[in-house]
């Protein structure tokens, strides 16, 4: 799957990282609480997320995740999405809740990966 | 690469949004110099943690990185109130971080399990009303 497939597939628009619109992605995670994405380091990953403040966008770049999508229809502001532009990391935002969001992936054949890593 | 490198960071208290901005420097320093990437990602994650922490709980402090050819060495040292029972703060999920820094992602009593995972070694030196340093190597292979 792709990011522009991840785009598709939750109506989300694009903020930043057009240019990563063709990048894979593996696997997934679902997550408001950043110690828990930290606990499990996962190859080209997808982060969506109801949390909206700078530290999503630090614990993105720590994780070398690829993609970042807010659900719900939160937007970060100017400076997150500036910094996200900055560490190479696409931003997407959907107005569909996490669950449905995280549903939507799965089906799609996204997997959660390792669950103990 | 028989010099080390060291690198010096000032973690200022209370700034919640700042915090991270020495383990991001520190990851892009490490990626410049050629350091595998599994290495560049644990230091990162580890320091990451480290330094969210300082801000929680310690009121900042300071970070040392010193980068040799066969590790690299993590020393935050701050002068917050000290770990009462460090056994405990070990555990998974204990946690004294208040409400509106769970509000904040964080706080989910996962930092320093992360960060002894992360790390090769870690060593906690904390007295009660006087600081704490977190030491961690991390191997370069």
């Amino acid at each position: 799957m792709t990011v522009q497939d991840i785009k598709d597939l939750l109506d989300a628009r694009l903020l930043c990282g057009e240019e990563f619109l063709t990048r894979e992605v593996h696997t997934a995670c679902g997550s408001d609480m950043m110690s828990d994405v930290l606990a499990f380091v996962k190859d080209q990953s997808v982060l969506i997320t109801g949390l909206c403040n700078p530290q999503v966008i630090r614990t993105a770049e720590m994780m070398d995740i690829v993609c970042l999508v807010f659900v719900r229809g939160k937007v970060p502001d100017e400076n997150m999405i500036q910094l996200a532009a900055q560490r190479d990391i696409a931003v997407l935002s959907t107005q569909l809740p996490m669950f449905s969001a995280c549903g939507i992936l799965y089906s799609a054949g996204l997997r959660g990966g390792a669950s103990i890593g | 690469m028989d010099d080390l490198l060291i690198l010096n960071y000032t973690v200022s208290p209370d700034d919640f949004t700042r915090a991270g901005e020495a383990s991001s420097n520190v990851k892009r320093k490490l990626k410049q110099i050629g350091v595998p990437p599994d290495v560049v990602r644990r230091t990162a994650i580890a320091m990451y943690e480290g330094e969210i922490n300082m801000v929680i709980h310690a009121n900042g402090g300071r970070i040392t990185v010193t980068i040799g050819p066969e590790d690299i060495t993590i020393v935050l040292a701050d002068i917050g109130p000290g770990i009462p029972d460090v056994e405990k703060a070990m555990q998974a999920g204990y946690s004294t971080a208040p409400d509106n820094i769970r509000n904040l992602g964080f706080g989910a009593g996962m930092g320093l399990p992360n960060m002894k995972k992360y790390s090769d070694e870690m060593t906690i030196d904390s007295v009660p009303g006087v600081g704490t340093t977190v030491t961690m190597v991390i191997k370069m292979a």
